[in-house]
């Protein structure tokens, strides 16, 4: 969610790679060459027939494992796959949910929330189904028993609305952010603005982090009677302006062809020049 | 400089929390005196928002005054407090901060400095300027404008059509202008940036008819 914000953007960073190079790279015995051209072609865009076949069959990668039995490549490809707008992509990324590493699965959900292709509900739907007093922490390690973010977003962006009795009791989540998670999928999912609201009293909380979350998901949301309180939150501004271009996107979106702007995309472009 | 300014300066170097540090200097801003100028500018630095916003206030109130300290005291190392600096100087909008804005919007790493800069050089006061000077800063900042609005990040770009739109109220810029206006909407592929550049079309035509009736 934060990728487009980093405040040190840099356009140099990128390596003289070609598609052609990635994409026989994908193959490379280097498993360093492989993990980096997977995340190069998600990056980059590369959408074409050969990169995805290419992906897909790194989602089944076997030879590339950290010590903790971690599947580096499946990740990249998983993330890489969201990014390539591909639907072909669907079924492998549902046999992701179910990979013993928790980082495959949470970039699997994270690419099904992109792709919005409603095949997956079902397969995201079970993860949530041992409720939210199965959703703690992992003993030793810094994420919950499920990517339950990733899972709620999902199916909030893929307008499950089989999933609301399934999500509404992650509101009750211990954890703010898994709060925020199922406050912007209920939304999605009931266009309540008592959701909204849930969201936009987050961006009061005394943790910046908890914050710039409220922040993107108001965004992602387009909750358009945030706008005011998005400028004024204590977030810097680049997120604020990337929160602000949401719900100018979501509004236009609804607007008849674009040849006149309504009162409240005036209204956010307003609050964005203020944040310049 | 004043009793009062020297005990409001040295409450600012006290302050031990962060609210004191922002009730320190919106105290110290609302002296409006130009003592104060190099305090609050280095209060940028401290990384503390809300005091930070407090010295912006304080000194686009001390309008020209200010100028010459923040043009000296841009801060190189911290992109955070230039951004603050590059802010203030384009509202202050005094055309001896030109250089700095072209050299800011084209040239700084920082996204949020860049994006400063761009909306700056369209609010200068040009006409503070004499004739021949005035053409060559006003050709500069549209020339800047034209290269910033091409840049791939759509925040820079953003800004620089907000740039835009404020130049083009100098009746000789409209035509390059308004040419850029239309190649956007042909080809940005961000409907925020379109969105934007409607905007800016739908105010200059309000601002037209008004000046014609």
């Amino acid at each position: 969610m934060t990728e487009a914000t980093a405040e040190e953007y840099s356009p140099t960073n990128a390596p003289p790679l070609t598609k052609e190079q990635a994409l026989s790279n994908l193959q490379s015995p280097d498993l360093s060459l492989r993990y980096y051209a997977a995340w190069w072609l998600g990056k980059f865009r590369v959408r074409s027939p050969a990169v995805v076949d290419a992906l897909l069959a790194a989602l089944e990668d076997e030879t590339d494992r950290t010590e903790m039995g971690g599947y580096p490549l499946r990740r990249n490809a998983a993330r890489a796959l969201g990014k390539l707008g591909d639907l072909r992509a669907v079924p492998g990324l549902i046999k992701c949910l179910q990979c013993s590493d928790f980082y495959v699965r949470e970039a699997a959900a994270q690419s099904l929330a992109m792709l919005k292709d409603k095949r997956a509900a079902q397969a995201l739907m079970q993860l949530l189904e041992p409720g939210v007093a199965a959703a703690v922490q992992v003993p030793g390690r810094p994420h919950l028993t499920q990517p339950y973010e990733a899972i709620l977003e999902a199916l909030g962006a893929m307008g499950a609305t089989e999933a609301i009795p399934l999500i509404e009791p992650f509101l009750e989540h211990p954890m703010p952010r898994v709060q925020c998670a199922a406050a912007r999928a209920m939304y999605q999912l009931t266009r309540d603005f008592c959701y909204g609201e849930y969201l936009v009293k987050m961006l009061d909380s005394s943790n910046l982090q908890l914050r710039r979350v409220a922040l993107a998901d108001l965004g992602a949301i387009g909750y358009m009677p945030a706008a005011e309180a998005i400028a004024a939150a204590k977030v810097e501004n680049s997120f604020k302006l990337l929160a602000l271009k949401g719900l100018l996107e979501h509004q236009l979106q609804q607007e008849s062809q674009g040849l006149f702007l309504t009162a409240d995309a005036i209204r956010v472009m307003n609050l964005m020049d203020s944040l310049l | 400089m004043t009793a009062t300014t020297q005990q409001l300066i040295r409450s600012v170097a006290e302050a031990d929390s962060p609210a004191q540090m922002t009730a320190a200097v919106k105290k110290l801003a609302a002296a409006k005196d130009e003592a104060a100028i190099p305090t609050l500018i280095a209060v940028f630095g401290y990384n503390n928002p809300e005091a930070a916003a407090a010295a912006v206030a304080g000194l686009i109130a001390l309008k020209e005054a200010a100028v010459p300290y923040l043009l000296a005291q841009i801060d190189d190392y911290n992109y955070g407090a230039r951004a603050y600096s590059i802010r203030t100087l384009a509202a202050i909008a005094d055309p001896r901060a030109l250089e700095v804005l072209l050299s800011s919007a084209v040239n700084d790493f920082a996204p949020s400095v860049r994006c400063a800069a761009a909306k700056g050089l369209g609010n200068l006061q040009f006409c503070k300027l004499d004739p021949p000077q005035r053409q060559t800063a006003q050709t500069k900042a549209l020339e800047t404008l034209l290269l910033v609005s091409q840049d791939p990040n759509w925040l820079i770009r953003y800004a620089a059509v907000v740039g835009l739109e404020a130049l083009a109220k100098i009746p000789q810029l409209q035509q390059p202008i308004q040419t850029r206006f239309a190649q956007i909407l042909a080809t940005d592929t961000e409907q925020a940036i379109c969105a934007r550049v409607q905007l800016a079309q739908k105010l200059g035509i309000e601002d037209k008819l008004q000046t014609e009736n």
